[in-house]
């Protein structure tokens, strides 16, 4: 017995290796997403489709996905969210030309329908509240947590602009047309719904998971007593 | 009726009689412990891969324009396709984590000894072709770690002297990593592996079976016929392949006894795998790497490419070494060292329990040294990390050299006639 402890110790060691949670993401704010919050996820899908769907494509979401997972009619949707004549099951997509745009921006505008997994609702959360004033950069704004990014400031309208102060610190932004708590939750609702799009069936994952765990708890037990009866002729 | 149609089967093909010998009437040491799970849970995973792969099959698309695509649609637009991935994928993991445990299992109670040494072998092929398999299944999503990941493993074929860059472009059949390597890595992943997997795991068992299993004590349940008086005999009945050569003692039938716990452990097991699958997919990064969730790009590299964990001892092995030639010798010397453990383990008994304290410091250090491995294989590459790295191997290695030295006149505990319990 004392070795079969030992021995599970070995065991133990093993799997907690794979199990070993990565850190990273250092000084990044939280975003803290509700994917069950519908009204969020269509406020950061009509931001998505007014601000950012220009350049960046969801190539690989349809609308009416989209449509029905956030609670939209289809009508409804095609006539508040579509605004370029697409059919409600084509993919979220924009007639930007790749050659042109890597041009105009130094690198073509990526994908955005797995910058969440690729790179964490936390990080774009940030990032979006992190332009500042760069006048050696070619549209006027460098980013805190994307050194030299491409990218405008699209948000500019709303956020206005910041700068940073001697200690690198990023000042408060001014002359945009929301205050800072209204930006920093158009910016929430924005991330919610890149968080959603990375992994659309996420909330129907999780939610089939619990019934999963509860019927294999139960087929556990039953699967121990039945052991238990077998091996009564053994002992 | 039904006697009637088995009837007319047996005559036929020996259905019944395989049953027995293999199942109903095997005689199985009665004294397995946790440790013995882990046989049965590699074959439940090689069936989820099995089936799972095939559903996969249906809608991935083999091409270097089409297939991360069509991983998405899978994850999107595929009823249920996310689940089928999120098994495939948990399941990769999953298996090598069963597989190291299994492995475990027989260097703490040397099942590899004689007269095992074949099915140990066999083992080890299945766990090659296991390391093979997963490899080419990661470049089919064609993300960009999949991409690099397999750019630097390939690259390692080209450290041969002369033919190395021959060999590489016959492998990748392309000067880069391009559709090309996708699609025959697409063929070997879903037939050519999984066939010689399936009849190496088939060959596997029947090995097994003609040697039989052993057990934590290392002792035979087999003792040679007419040795033991019938009262001490297992009260079992066995098939007559093993009690016409054999008296048997302290065995049970495989099925039902083992049939049911293994059942037991197979719920166990999946309360574990569906909670990361159902919870946390992609492994906190590790199961599911994030550069991965970006298409292949070969003007770009991720920050910090390292093969998925399971490689981790392997490539750390690898990386330690400064001669890129020496190092991917010394790679698969960690492999081949594997496979000689019978020859490298000169004593008789078997069982850790009834060996000497200096094998159970020899085997602990072993142990720790691949899991410290292991964990390196998963992190960027630092002096430090590259020192420990370096003591690590030595650890590695040097079990086999030490076990190699002090087994042959080992000073062991007596081993029990009869498994105690």
């Amino acid at each position: 017995m004392k070795n079969f402890i030992k021995a599970f110790v070995f065991g133990l060691a093993t799997v907690s290796i794979s199990v070993l949670a990565s850190s990273g993401g250092a000084n990044l704010d939280h975003a803290n997403n509700d994917l069950t919050d519908k009204e969020s996820l269509k406020n950061g899908f009509k931001t998505y489709i007014n601000y950012c769907l220009g350049c960046h494509q969801l190539q690989y979401q349809r609308y009416n996905r989209t449509f029905k997972d956030l609670g939209i009619e289809e009508a409804d949707g095609v006539e508040n969210y579509m605004y370029t004549g697409e059919k409600a099951g084509d993919h979220i997509t924009n007639t930007m030309p790749t050659k042109e745009a890597a041009k105009w921006f130094g690198s073509a505008p990526p994908d955005l329908t797995l910058e969440a997994r690729l790179r964490s609702p936390d990080w774009i959360y940030t990032y979006l509240r992190s332009f500042y004033m760069d006048d050696k950069r070619p549209f006027g704004v460098n980013n805190k947590v994307f050194k030299d990014v491409g990218m405008p400031h699209v948000l500019q309208d709303l956020q206005g602009v910041s700068s940073v102060d001697e200690h690198g610190n990023i000042t408060p932004a001014m002359g945009g047309s929301l205050t800072t708590e209204e930006y920093d939750i158009v910016v929430r609702d924005l991330t919610n719904f890149l968080e959603y799009v990375g992994e659309p069936s996420k909330l129907e994952r999780e939610s089939m998971g619990y019934n999963v765990l509860i019927f294999l708890f139960i087929f556990f037990i039953i699967s121990y007593f039945l052991k238990k009866e077998y091996w009564k002729d053994v002992h | 009726m039904l006697a009637n149609f088995m009837a007319w089967i047996d005559k036929r093909l020996p259905v019944t009689d395989a049953w027995n010998k293999h199942l109903a009437q095997y005689p199985a040491p009665k004294n397995f412990n946790f440790w013995y799970f882990f046989g049965s849970l590699a074959m439940l995973v090689l069936v989820n891969q099995i089936l799972t792969g095939v559903w996969l099959t249906m809608s991935y698309e083999p091409s270097g324009d089409g297939a991360f695509a069509s991983v998405e649609y899978i994850m999107r637009d595929v009823d249920y396709g996310w689940l089928l991935r999120y098994m495939h994928s948990t399941g990769a993991s999953a298996f090598f984590i069963v597989v190291y445990l299994h492995m475990m299992r027989g260097l703490m109670y040397g099942s590899y000894q004689k007269p095992r040494e074949l099915l140990w072998i066999f083992g080890m092929l299945i766990f090659l072709v296991l390391m093979a398999e997963a490899f080419m299944g990661y470049l089919l999503p064609w993300g960009n770690m999949s991409y690099w990941g397999a750019q630097v493993i390939i690259s390692l074929f080209g450290t041969i002297p002369i033919i190395g860059d021959d060999l590489t472009l016959w492998i990748r059949g392309d000067y880069v990593i391009s559709g090309a390597t996708l699609n025959r890595f697409f063929a070997l992943h879903v037939i050519a592996m999984p066939l010689v997997l399936v009849i190496l795991v088939f060959l596997h068992i029947l090995a097994l079976h003609e040697v039989g299993s052993n057990n934590p004590e290392g002792t035979d349940v087999k003792k040679p016929k007419g040795s033991i008086k019938p009262e001490d005999q297992s009260k079992f009945k066995f098939h007559k392949q093993y009690t016409d050569k054999y008296d048997i003692v302290d065995a049970i039938p495989f099925h039902p006894y083992y049939s049911v716990k293994d059942i037991m452990g197979v719920a166990g097991f999946l309360i574990i795998f569906c909670w990361v699958m159902f919870f946390a997919p992609d492994g906190g990064g590790y199961f599911i790497e994030a550069p991965n969730f970006e298409p292949a790009n070969g003007l770009k590299t991720p920050e910090h490419i390292v093969p998925v964990w399971y490689f981790g001892p392997f490539f750390t092995v690898l990386r330690i070494v400064p001669d890129p030639l020496f190092g991917t010798m010394a790679m698969f010397g960690a492999i081949i060292v594997l496979f000689l453990l019978p020859w490298f383990d000169r004593g008789v008994v078997k069982s850790v329990k009834y060996r000497s304290k200096l094998h159970f410091i020899n085997l602990t250090q072993f142990s720790i040294s691949f899991i410290v491995l292991g964990v390196l294989g998963t992190m960027p590459a630092t002096p430090t990390a590259n020192l420990i790295g370096i003591v690590a191997a030595f650890g590695y290695f040097g079990f086999f050299v030490a076990l190699w030295v002090y087994s042959k006149n080992e000073k062991c505990k007596p081993v029990p006639e009869r498994v105690s319990h």
